[in-house]
């Protein structure tokens, strides 16, 4: 067994994990954080997709051990104070998802989009999404809900700053 | 998965003194062809030595007339970094399409190149570009590392901390992506140096490989119009559900002009 400390979701985690524990394990399993979802066993699917310090990434092709320190988010973790991200917000109206499956990985996924690419163009969108599989939506709502978030975000910034 | 003993070694000496002690070790990067293959169960390792923490395999810098690009760089890092989009614009645009934004955030340049999946990206730019392998005991040309389906000339114990790409005049990568996985059904790099032309193929067959007619072709006129009529025999392609060996022939000359137009 090993010890790793690490932040998940603004709280301090200190835990004993087997070395061969992946990240996803670690919050499902031990931590009860079950929006991160399993989809694939190829690193292909992306319904795992969770933020390590800012950046997305798939959690099952993470070892827990390798976290030492980090800061890692997950769907549970993107709500502030009751209110939705307005990712999720998006997803939401927009009806950005059916069986809601690959749901938590999209939207881990967007969010990073957004922070590196603030209005990204469709085209853009769905190059992002090469790496989070829906069987449900053929994406359309998504790719629609990551366009409204982008807008109603530098609107905000907008109102914001005045 | 099966359970291994886990280092995190500070040191290059410290993580081949771990492989060296380990029954079956195995070296730990980005871990997105390692992980993978873990939970395959394609692996059991007895230990695994993280390399992440040795921070003399990090970091891109202008070596005068190369780029020397650290192993623990990762893919996502490459597709924005300045100066390699500055010196080698065809460098960066080929990080950028290695598999998708997650994979590019954490899979690195020295897994890909130890790595050698025969469809990957990387291979292809570090043959065209004639890039050399440095590790902890030695320097490698391209043409002498890569040895065939998922085997290089690296010993067990050997760790890549970077690798020299020579500023070529132009370069440029076409690829044509399997839906599934994003790796190359056919990728061709091509890069200028002076009046040499390498023109190098990754995912079409068992082995990366060189066009020789291409080459010869592209020195003498540089233009994709060149390559009018250079046909690749399928004999020795590969051929599986997602393209045959006859239409891998056919992409290598689309994706080698397409290579040609992009490098400019
Ligand atoms: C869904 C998906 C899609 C992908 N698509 C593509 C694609 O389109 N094109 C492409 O090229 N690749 C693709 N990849 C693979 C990706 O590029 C990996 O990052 C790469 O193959 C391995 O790099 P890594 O840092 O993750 O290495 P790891 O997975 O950690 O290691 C791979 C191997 O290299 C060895 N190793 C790692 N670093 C060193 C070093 N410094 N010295 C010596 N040995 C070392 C390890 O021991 C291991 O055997 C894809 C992967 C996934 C999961
Ligand atoms: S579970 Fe499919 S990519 Fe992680
Ligand atoms: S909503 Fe069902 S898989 Fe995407």
């Amino acid at each position: 067994m090993s010890r790793v400390s690490l932040e998940v979701n603004g709280a301090s985690v200190d835990v004993e994990v087997q070395p061969n524990t992946l990240l996803v394990q670690l919050l499902r399993e031990k931590l009860d954080l079950t929006g991160t979802h399993v989809g694939c066993d190829t690193s292909q699917c992306g319904a795992c997709v969770v933020h390590v310090n800012g950046q997305s990434v798939k959690s099952c092709s993470v070892l827990a051990v390798e976290l030492e320190g980090a800061k890692v988010t997950t769907i549970e973790g993107l709500a502030q104070g009751g209110e939705l991200h307005p990712m999720q917000q998006a997803f939401h109206e927009e009806h950005g998802l059916q069986c809601g499956y690959c749901t938590p990985g999209v939207v881990m996924s967007t969010v990073d989009l957004l922070k590196r690419n603030e209005s990204p163009t469709e085209g853009e969108v769905r190059e992002w999404l090469e790496g989070n599989i829906c069987r449900c939506t053929g994406y359309h709502n998504i790719v629609k809900a990551v366009l409204s978030c982008a807008d109603k975000m530098k609107a905000g910034d907008a109102s914001a700053a005045e | 998965m099966q359970d291994f003993a886990y280092h995190n070694p500070g040191s290059v000496a410290d993580a081949v003194a771990a492989l060296k002690g380990a029954d079956d070790g195995k070296f730990l990067a980005g871990g997105q062809s390692f992980i993978p293959v873990l939970r395959l169960g394609l692996a059991e390792p007895s230990d695994v030595i993280n390399l992440k923490g040795l921070s003399d395999l990090q970091g891109i810098r202008d070596g005068g007339d190369h780029i020397a690009i650290g192993a623990l760089v990762t893919h996502a890092e490459v597709e924005t970094s300045d100066l390699v989009k500055g010196a080698l614009p065809g460098l960066a645009t080929m990080a950028g399409h290695i598999g998708d934004p997650q994979v590019r955030n954490r899979g690195t340049l020295g897994g890909s190149v130890a790595h050698a999946d025969p469809a990957a990206d990387y291979p292809a730019a570090l043959i065209a570009l004639k890039a050399t392998v440095v590790t902890d005991r030695r320097e490698i040309a391209s043409s002498d590392f890569f040895r065939g389906l998922f085997e290089t000339t690296l010993e067990e114990d050997e760790i890549i901390t970077q690798v020299k790409f020579p500023k070529a005049e132009k370069a440029g990568y076409g690829k044509f992506a399997s839906t599934a996985s994003k790796y190359a059904l056919v990728g061709v790099f091509v890069a200028k140096h002076g009046s040499e032309v390498r023109v190098a193929v990754t995912g079409a067959s068992a082995r990366y490989f060189r066009v020789a007619a291409m080459e010869q072709a592209l020195a003498a006129h540089w233009s994709a119009d060149a390559l009018d009529g250079i046909v690749v025999p399928p004999d020795d392609l590969q051929s599986d559900m997602e393209a045959d060996a006859a239409y891998r022939a056919h992409l290598v000359g689309v994706m080698a002009k397409r290579a040609v137009s992009a490098a400019g």
